[in-house]
């Protein structure tokens, strides 16, 4: 295998804004705040950036088909500025492209950026269309639920826990996401919820019900990243936050044309994961993965995906989740922030909210109150399209 | 001898009570509650005419090689197209081969029966065998009409050839008159009829028993030298008349199944013809009579080979399945009468790219997927490089049908967020018996039908109408059955 990208990028500073119905904010507005915030935390000059990366998903109602609208609304003097786009893991792509163009040697010092404006839209949910002709004239009906809806009914199957049980554990990872929320003067939904209030929710899909599905909202975040050694001389007494490792995987066809695949483990989240933990050297994620903010678009992705990481094993989500594991005081807290369930999900942003999440923890800049102690290693995932037919990226964050 | 080879029928699942009906509209239009008698058979909101026309016609072709098809001879006044040969839409669904000859009979409601008789003299002039009349109607009555409540959804479909006839076709009389009855100008949705006292006595009442006198006539017989005797009428005093200066006994008349689908306009005859048949026995004779612009007769005996026939679906079966709907709004937002708030998502361009759709029209239309020649993995939508990760062979796939292969569902949901004009949205994905895998939309089921395991068939629906530029695609749905029949 390859060297890798282990340790050879880090992160000098990050700025996120607030998500939710920006209805005074536009895209432009958004990203302007997110880079502005980014630059201050990272003592630089925006025309010390060499190059830029930019997420955005939803092109329609967002910068256009490239880069150049909101390198003309950021004012980057010049430089080389790209489009990302890869579904829910546009952000993850734009950090991906970002750090690699640091650890080619080509840039010292890059930006990436992501950014959604969801709220345009006038959708709920997730904007219809976009999937192309094909789509129009064959396949089958799809929303963002629905799609992921789709897990549950295999996954009770091939691991005999009944639909009951499994919509208690995704109550509780909502649960939790939200408790976690409350407490984040950025998170989008702030109000802590209740079992019974999930439980009794109405259905959206069919078993997934109002609170088992993440909010809608506008937001961006950003980040800027160096070399080690150019990071250190900027930030002479603070820990260095470096990329471990970034790595993807897509849907093959295997899972759709083919009948091997279960329909319950997704076998894109499993692949990137363990390449992931190989590129950053970790043994036993369940013992060296500090925290998590993981894809939980709707619950069951997010109980799914305990164990296509390989922490809890298979099918054995639902104990971990209940006994408290990835709560804030759990061994692994996940969605410290509130994940997607509490800032919702505007595409372009959410990878790079996450590696927020998990920068703020590793730098220990955040209250007490939502704090995880000894954070060494964070691990963030997103998961994009169809989790049939999509693309998982897995990004581990570590300081020494 | 040439004749009626199979046959096939099809009703759609749900039945509208007319007492709904009336309860409903018949303030407005107190006469349609002389109608209330019985249910209505309502096209699903995924179906039209060339859907329901392609399920006879597929139910017909049980146990016969489409290949052997050489023609297809669509009977409706209300297909989807003015300008498209609609016939030729069904050809993929039907998959019959590319050559045959095609054609839409049209416009009077006897042009079922013209049908028939333009593929009998077909075969007869041996030029062509084997030709598919598959007829269907989805007629629309304004609300609070009389049309509305007398009408019904139905298709039935007739393979016409000169091998193992089970039905000989035996002669045929026919009268054509512009007797402006009833009428709908190309650019009017709803029927428009005159009074019906005189579409009684001086429509139905004088021109059946004309040509069926003519017919008599002709063939030097005797009306009661038929087992049956099928003519559309739903008026019941214009039967009773019709019956009493022919001489018909209620023995031979078949029903008109007004109580239990209403009427199917140019599919009528060809339904009474298709349910009769489901009961007729060797040297039965059996006259059809069509009525609109005048009349067809038609004059079949029943042959040995009626013994041998597919135990196929038909009217009967059909019938056999149903459900009621029970809301009244739900028919006027299926039909598009009534205008509902389908939400943003309602209201995404269903753009067709043509060029798109002629490409895959087989893939589309037909079904029809891939199997490697390597691996044998059948796979939907058809590759070029195998999805079996342990194959991958490149461009060693042959075309595999999946239209007549049975699934069981993998997985499903019930969508309230997906536009649907039947919500919850139910979809899932379907692994086949014989192998291959496809995410379908499930119709004509409700979600408690719907379980992992749950044995599906498919069905050629509507997928989408583009009102803006006035196209309806089609796609194939996943239909949960209780039992799957064995393949082969």
């Amino acid at each position: 295998m390859a060297d890798g990208i282990k340790d050879k990028v880090a992160i000098i500073g990050m700025g996120c804004t607030k998500f939710g119905e920006r209805w005074e904010s536009s895209l432009e507005d958004l990203a302007i705040e997110a880079m502005v915030e980014c630059l201050e935390d990272a003592g630089i000059e925006k025309n010390e950036i060499q190059a830029a990366y930019i997420g955005n998903c939803y092109d329609e109602v967002g910068i256009g088909k490239s880069a150049v609208h909101l390198a003309y609304a950021l004012k980057l003097q010049h430089i080389s500025v790209t489009r990302t786009e890869n579904y829910c893991a546009t952000a993850t792509e734009a950090l991906r492209a970002a750090t690699y163009a640091v650890a080619s040697g080509a840039y010292d010092i890059v930006l990436a950026l992501g950014a959604e404006k969801l709220k345009d839209t006038g959708f709920p949910g997730l904007p219809a269309g976009g999937g192309g002709t094909g789509s129009v004239i064959s396949g089958a009906s799809g929303t963002g639920p629905g799609t992921f809806a789709l897990l549950a009914p295999p996954y009770s199957k091939k691991y005999g826990i009944e639909m009951d049980k499994i919509k208690e554990a995704m109550a509780h990872v909502s649960v939790k996401s939200h408790a976690n929320g409350a407490m984040n003067p950025k998170a989008h939904l702030r109000k802590p919820i209740t079992m019974e209030q999930v439980l009794h929710a109405p259905i959206i899909a069919h078993p997934l019900g109002l609170f088992d599905c993440c909010g809608v909202s506008d937001g961006a975040a950003a980040a800027i990243v160096t070399t080690p050694a150019i990071a250190k001389k900027l930030k002479p007494n603070q820990d260095i936050v470096k990329i471990k490792s970034i790595q993807l995987s897509v849907a093959s066809g295997e899972e759709m044309s083919y009948t091997s695949w279960d329909g319950a483990n997704l076998i894109t989240t499993q692949t990137a994961a363990s390449k992931a933990y190989e590129e950053a050297c970790v043994n036993d994620p369940r013992e060296e993965i500090n925290i998590l903010e993981v894809h939980d678009c709707f619950s069951i992705t997010e109980m799914i995906t305990m164990e296509d990481l390989h922490i809890s094993p298979k099918g054995g989500a639902y104990e971990d989740i209940m006994s408290g594991f990835y709560d804030l005081d759990g061994k692994i807290p996940c969605q410290v922030d509130g994940g997607l369930k509490c800032f919702g999900h505007p595409i372009g942003a959410s990878g790079l909210r996450m590696a927020y999440a998990v920068y703020e923890q590793l730098l220990e800049r955040i209250p007490d109150e939502r704090k995880v102690k000894n954070v060494r290693l964070g691990l963030t995932m997103n998961l994009g399209g169809d989790p049939a037919k999509g693309v998982v990226s897995v990004a581990i964050l570590g300081k020494d | 001898m040439v004749g009626i080879c199979s046959f096939g029928g099809y009703v759609p699942r749900y039945r509208l009570n007319r007492g709904t009906i009336v309860q409903s509209m018949a303030w407005i239009n107190p006469i349609i509650m002389a109608h209330a008698q019985g249910e209505k058979a309502v096209a699903n909101f995924d179906e039209d005419a060339i859907t329901m026309a392609v399920a006879a016609g597929i139910d017909a072709l049980q146990g016969i090689d489409p290949a052997s098809v050489e023609g297809v001879y669509l009977a409706s006044t209300t297909m989807p197209y003015k300008e498209r040969l609609n016939a030729a839409i069904a050809v993929a669904p039907l998959n019959v081969p590319d050559q045959v000859r095609a054609a839409d009979f049209s416009g009077g409601l006897k042009a079922g029966t013209t049908a028939i008789l333009a593929a009998i003299e077909g075969v007869e002039s041996k030029n062509i065998n084997n030709i598919l009349v598959a007829s269907a109607d989805c007629r629309l009555g304004r609300p609070g009409s009389t049309q509305e409540i007398i009408f019904g959804d139905a298709g039935a479909a007739f393979l016409i050839g000169d091998t193992d006839v089970i039905a000989e076709f035996k002669g045929s009389y026919s009268v054509t008159y512009d007797f402006a009855d009833h009428m709908r100008g190309s650019d009017t949705r709803f029927d428009r009829q005159w009074e019906e006292r005189w579409i009684r006595d001086l429509g139905y009442a004088d021109f059946i028993p004309e040509v069926i006198n003519g017919l008599l006539d002709k063939y030097q017989m005797k009306i009661s030298d038929f087992s049956k005797v099928i003519y559309p009428c739903n008026n019941r005093g214009g039967r009773k008349k019709i019956n009493g200066k022919l001489g018909i006994s209620p023995e031979i008349e078949q029903s008109n199944l007004q109580t239990e689908i209403g009427d199917s306009g140019t599919s009528l005859p060809l339904v009474m013809l298709a349910n009769a048949l489901e009961d007729a026995n060797p040297g039965d004779r059996i006259l059809v009579v069509s009525y609109g612009s005048g009349c067809d007769a038609l004059f079949f005996e029943v042959t040995e080979q009626i013994k041998n026939r597919k135990n196929n679906r038909g009217i009967s079966g059909s019938l056999a399945n149903k459900a009621a709907l029970d809301n009244y709004t739900k028919y006027l937002v299926w039909r598009n009468i009534l205008p509902v708030e389908t939400g943003m998502r309602g209201e995404v361009s269903d753009f067709t790219a043509l060029s798109t759709l002629w490409r895959r029209q087989k893939e589309i239309n037909g079904m029809w997927g891939s199997r490697c020649k390597k691996c044998n993995t059948p796979q939907y939508p058809p590759q070029r490089i195998c999805a079996n990760p342990e194959c991958g062979s490149v461009d060693q796939m042959e075309p595999y049908a999946f239209a007549d292969k049975t699934g069981h569902v993998i997985t499903y949901t019930g969508d309230m967020l997906a536009s649907s004009f039947d919500p919850p949205s139910i979809y899932g994905r379907i692994d086949f018996q014989d192998g291959g895998r496809c995410n379908f939309d499930f119709t004509d089921c409700d979600l408690e039908d719907v379980k992992t395991g749950t044995p599906v068939t498919l069905s050629f629906r509507k997928k989408y109408h583009d009102r803006t530029r006035d196209i309806v695609g089609y796609f194939w749905k996943a239909v949960p059955v209780k039992e799957v029949k064995k393949n082969g």
